[in-house]
C-alpha cells in the first residue's frame, strides 16, 4: 500500500519540475529574435536636416541607439559614452546613429545640445523604426556589423565595457 | 422531526446509482463547456477598421507594461503599435500577417495566448487533462469511501446495508423505539 501512497508526490514531480524551470527564467527579459538577422532597413530625417539611409552605411559598423529625452537617468548616463565611442572609433569605420523615440523635437534637440552630441540623431514619428526593431524600452542599442547583420542587442545603457566587448572586435578589418 | 421512513437503509443499488449521478453531472458539465465553446462569437465578415485594430491589439502584449494588452495600454509605445496595426490593415494585410510581423520583431513573447504548437500545447491541453483526471479521482474516491464505510462500521451509515444480523437487530430495535417516540 505504501508504494501507492508514494505515487502521489511522484505525480507532482513533473509539475514541480515545470515550476522550477519557470522560476529560472526572467519574465521581464525579452529575447530579441533579430540577433544574427539582417538589420531592418529604414530612412530617417536627422535633426540637422539631412536624410539618413541605413543601407548607405553598409560596410561600416553601426551602433544604432534608441533613446528619449524623458529616459532618465539611463539615457543621460550613456549619452557621453556614445559620444566617446563615436569619437574613438569613427576613423576605424564606426557610425553611431541615435533614434529619438516618443519625444518632442524641442526636448530631443535640447538633449543633443546638453551633451554636445556630434553623431547623427533623428526622430522616429509613429515609432515605426523602434517597432521594426522590436524596441520595448529606452535605452536599447543594436550593434550592426559591416554586412548589415545585427550582432548584438544591448538592453540598458551603453558602457565602455560593452563597446570594447561587442563593437571593437567587429571593427577589425 | 424527520419521518422515520427516511432512516430505512437504502438498497445497495443506491451506491451504484450515486456513481451514475456523478457521471450524469460530469456529462452535463462537459456539454455546458462544449456549448459555451460553440456559442463563442463567429468572426463576422464586414468590420470597420478601428474594430479590427482593437481586436488585433487585444491579442498583443504591451512591451512596456507587460501585463496589459496593446489594446488596453495607454502607453506611448502601445499607441504607436496601434498606429502600425492600422496602417498595415489599410495596406491590406491580414490579421495573421500582422501578428506574424510583431512576432518576428518581438518574439512569441508578444502574443498574449501562446501558439498552439510544440511545448506550448501543454498549456492548452493540461487544464483539460486535469479536469478529466479530477473527475475520475472524484468518482473513484467517492465509490471507495462509500464501500469502506460499509465494511468498517457494519452498515452504520445511512444508505448502507447492515453487514451482519446482529447489527440488523439493533437497527430494527432502534427504529421501533423511534417509531414509538414519534407517536
Amino acid at each position: 500500500m505504501s508504494w501507492k501512497k508514494a505515487l502521489i508526490p511522484l505525480a507532482a514531480l513533473p509539475l514541480i519540475g515545470l515550476l522550477a524551470y519557470g522560476f529560472t527564467t526572467d519574465p521581464r527579459a525579452i529575447p530579441s529574435p533579430l540577433i544574427k538577422k539582417p538589420a531592418p532597413p529604414f530612412t530617417m530625417t536627422v535633426y540637422d536636416g539631412g536624410p539618413l539611409d541605413l543601407e548607405g552605411l553598409r560596410g561600416k559598423v553601426v551602433l544604432l541607439n534608441f533613446w528619449a529625452s524623458w529616459c532618465f537617468p539611463a539615457c543621460y548616463e550613456e549619452a557621453p559614452e556614445l559620444e566617446r565611442a563615436w569619437r574613438a572609433y569613427r576613423d576605424r569605420g564606426l557610425v553611431v546613429v541615435g533614434v529619438d523615440i516618443q519625444d518632442t523635437e524641442a526636448a530631443g534637440r535640447q538633449f543633443i545640445d546638453q551633451f554636445k552630441l556630434t553623431f547623427a540623431n533623428g526622430p522616429d514619428p509613429g515609432g515605426k523604426i523602434a517597432i521594426d526593431y522590436g524596441v520595448y524600452g529606452v535605452p536599447e542599442t543594436f550593434v550592426i556589423d559591416r554586412q548589415g547583420v545585427i550582432a548584438h542587442k544591448q538592453v540598458g545603457g551603453v558602457t565602455d565595457q560593452m563597446v570594447a566587448e561587442q563593437v571593437e572586435p567587429l571593427l577589425k578589418p | 422531526m424527520r419521518s422515520p421512513a427516511s432512516r430505512v437503509p437504502r438498497p445497495a443499488s443506491a451506491i451504484r446509482s450515486g456513481g451514475l449521478r456523478v457521471w450524469g453531472v460530469l456529462c452535463l458539465l462537459a456539454a455546458a463547456v462544449a456549448l459555451a465553446g460553440a456559442a463563442a462569437p463567429a468572426p463576422q465578415a464586414p468590420q470597420d477598421l478601428e474594430e479590427q485594430v482593437r481586436e488585433i491589439a487585444a491579442q498583443l502584449r504591451c512591451p512596456v507594461c507587460q501585463n496589459l494588452s496593446v489594446g488596453d495600454s495607454p502607453s506611448g509605445l502601445a499607441n504607436e503599435m496601434r498606429g502600425v496595426i492600422r496602417e498595415k490593415l489599410k495596406a491590406g494585410e491580414s490579421r495573421q500577417q500582422i501578428e506574424a510581423y510583431f512576432t518576428s520583431k518581438y518574439g512569441e513573447w508578444i502574443l498574449l495566448a501562446p501558439m498552439k504548437k510544440g511545448f506550448n500545447l501543454l498549456a492548452w491541453g493540461l487544464p483539460f487533462v486535469g479536469i478529466v483526471a479530477g473527475a475520475f479521482a472524484v468518482v473513484f474516491l467517492t465509490r471507495r469511501w462509500a464501500g469502506r464505510e460499509g465494511a468498517t462500521d457494519g452498515g452504520g451509515g445511512e444508505g448502507v446495508p447492515p453487514a451482519n444480523p446482529e447489527d440488523a437487530a439493533y437497527r430494527e430495535r432502534l427504529r421501533r423505539e423511534l417509531d414509538e417516540f414519534a407517536r
